[in-house]
């Protein structure tokens, strides 16, 4: 499965396929989900109307979460089996789940203004978003430090697999401090405290975001081969041109492979 | 055991006769630490509250500003290959040369620390803490930072890119450093924030230098 995948002509004429399905899926979703969220869910008896953030912000955490566990799988995979798709998947991830993080942060503090009465707080889960906001940067940056692609992904995968130890941080920081961001209230034992008229629309919202992940995942994904395939092209062109003036001057088969 | 002892007194020498590495770690730290009351104003109420949280940013800030020492001349002049050659295996190579870094960062700052502190006019009282604090938090930096000094080997920028890398990652070790001096202060105990510091140490010890070595192989081949 997994070498079978590892083609990239393979998986520009898979993906080519999917694509246009999975963006008209991730409309069709996202725009039932924002109609369900802004119009059907009740407002909350606290809360009132600003309750509707949440369907913006708590999706967006669970995605950045989400992707920076696909970069790191695709990490663990690039270095232990040197697949040349997934060091792409992961590289392309990675901006994506920064969006998603920054997403969570600025609706965050939109909706902690007027629930909490501030915009920041120091509290354990904020600011370990905001770490993982980071790592992604750190992972972005170097991936883009190195003139050697190849280097620059082998080094981003090493990062990746190191930032890991955040997840679980983010993930039950409100659960070990007590602090100003609420507990988990959907995925937890003895089933959600969130009412169903709110539950619904937060995960047709939440699979829209998959959804939209997924498809601007491939999109880039795509671009990022069609790169590499242009890069290789414009360093044969010399070659081959010397070799058309010169049929004897230059082994046909030395046509650089770009990594 | 042999060859480490070799390679930790190696380092340790060329530390010392290249002379100034120490000196200049410690004078960065100092002038980060003075800053702060020129920065905030010399009230002796406010610098006492922040005073801990000062030295273990500055502290923090001085351990990354010494990354590059670690594995930067050695990867520039081939020596880092020779290492790599050698029949001990590369982690264990790692390990004595974070503890070389360590006894030329971590060590100092932590015996230079009283003064500042004095300077910042903390509590007598929190010096034993804020001390054994970095005694026991400063091996997580020097073994953390490693990671980000062979992670940015031959990349450009090089020392940018490793403060953004290794930050992030040494935000566990500030919080409960400066915690643990901040709840002695409070009266809560700092027994648990150094029980923690001392984790984290002790999970960087043989974790660390395996993300080292594999950052550091990559950078090789």
């Amino acid at each position: 499965m997994l070498s079978r995948l590892a083609n990239p002509a393979r998986f520009m004429r898979m993906s080519g396929a999917v694509l246009p399905a999975l963006g008209l899926a991730t409309v069709l979703v996202l725009a039932i989900g924002l109609y369900l969220a802004l119009f059907v869910a009740p407002p909350d008896y606290q809360q009132g109307e600003s309750v509707r953030i949440m369907f913006v912000h708590v999706p967006a955490a669970w995605l950045a979460l989400l992707v920076y566990l696909i970069v790191a799988v695709a990490s663990a995979v690039a270095l232990v089996w040197r697949h040349p798709l997934a060091e792409i998947a992961a590289q392309a991830a990675a901006p994506l789940g920064a969006a998603f993080t920054l997403v969570c942060l600025v609706t965050g503090s939109l909706w902690g203004r007027p629930m909490w009465g501030t915009w920041w707080a120091w509290d354990a889960r904020m600011t370990s978003v905001l770490v993982l906001f980071f790592l992604y940067l750190g992972y972005i940056a170097l991936v883009n430090a190195f003139d050697d692609m190849g280097r620059g992904a082998r080094a981003g995968s090493v990062l990746a697999l190191v930032g890991v130890v955040n997840l679980p941080i983010i993930k039950f920081s409100v659960d070990w401090w007590n602090t100003l961001h609420q507990s988990e209230s959907v995925v937890r034992l003895g089933g959600p405290t969130i009412d169903p008229s709110m539950l619904w629309p937060l995960l047709v919202m939440a699979l829209g975001y998959l959804l939209l992940f997924k498809t601007l995942l491939l999109v880039r994904m795509r671009t990022a081969l069609n790169e590499r395939k242009a890069r290789a092209l414009r360093l044969a062109a010399p070659q081959r041109r010397a070799a058309a003036v010169l049929p004897d001057s230059m082994p046909t088969d030395a046509t650089p492979v770009p990594r | 055991m042999r060859p480490y002892l070799d390679l930790f007194r190696r380092e340790l020498s060329l530390a010392f006769r290249q002379g100034g590495e120490i000196g200049l770690a410690l004078g960065f730290f100092v002038l980060a630490v003075v800053l702060f009351p020129l920065g905030v104003g010399p009230e002796a109420e406010m610098l006492r509250r922040i005073g801990a949280g000062i030295i273990w940013v500055a502290a923090l800030l001085a351990a990354v500003l010494s990354l590059d020492r670690l594995f930067a001349a050695d990867y520039a002049d081939g020596n880092l290959d020779l290492l790599a050659l050698l029949a001990m295996p590369l982690e264990g190579a790692v390990i004595a040369k974070c503890a070389a870094h360590w006894v030329t960062t971590g060590l100092p700052l932590t015996l230079i620390s009283p003064f500042l502190a004095l300077l910042l006019d903390l509590d007598m009282a929190s010096l034993p803490v804020l001390m054994l604090g970095l005694l026991i938090g400063t091996p997580a930096l020097s073994l953390l930072g490693a990671i980000a000094a062979a992670l940015t080997l031959g990349a450009r920028r090089p020392g940018v890119l490793s403060s953004l890398i290794v930050l992030p990652l040494y935000l566990p070790v500030l919080i409960f450093g400066a915690g643990a001096v901040e709840a002695g202060i409070a009266g809560g105990g700092a027994r648990p924030h150094l029980l923690l510091l001392g984790a984290l140490s002790l999970a960087a010890l043989p974790l660390a230098p395996i993300a080292t070595a594999a950052a550091l192989r990559q950078a090789l081949d």
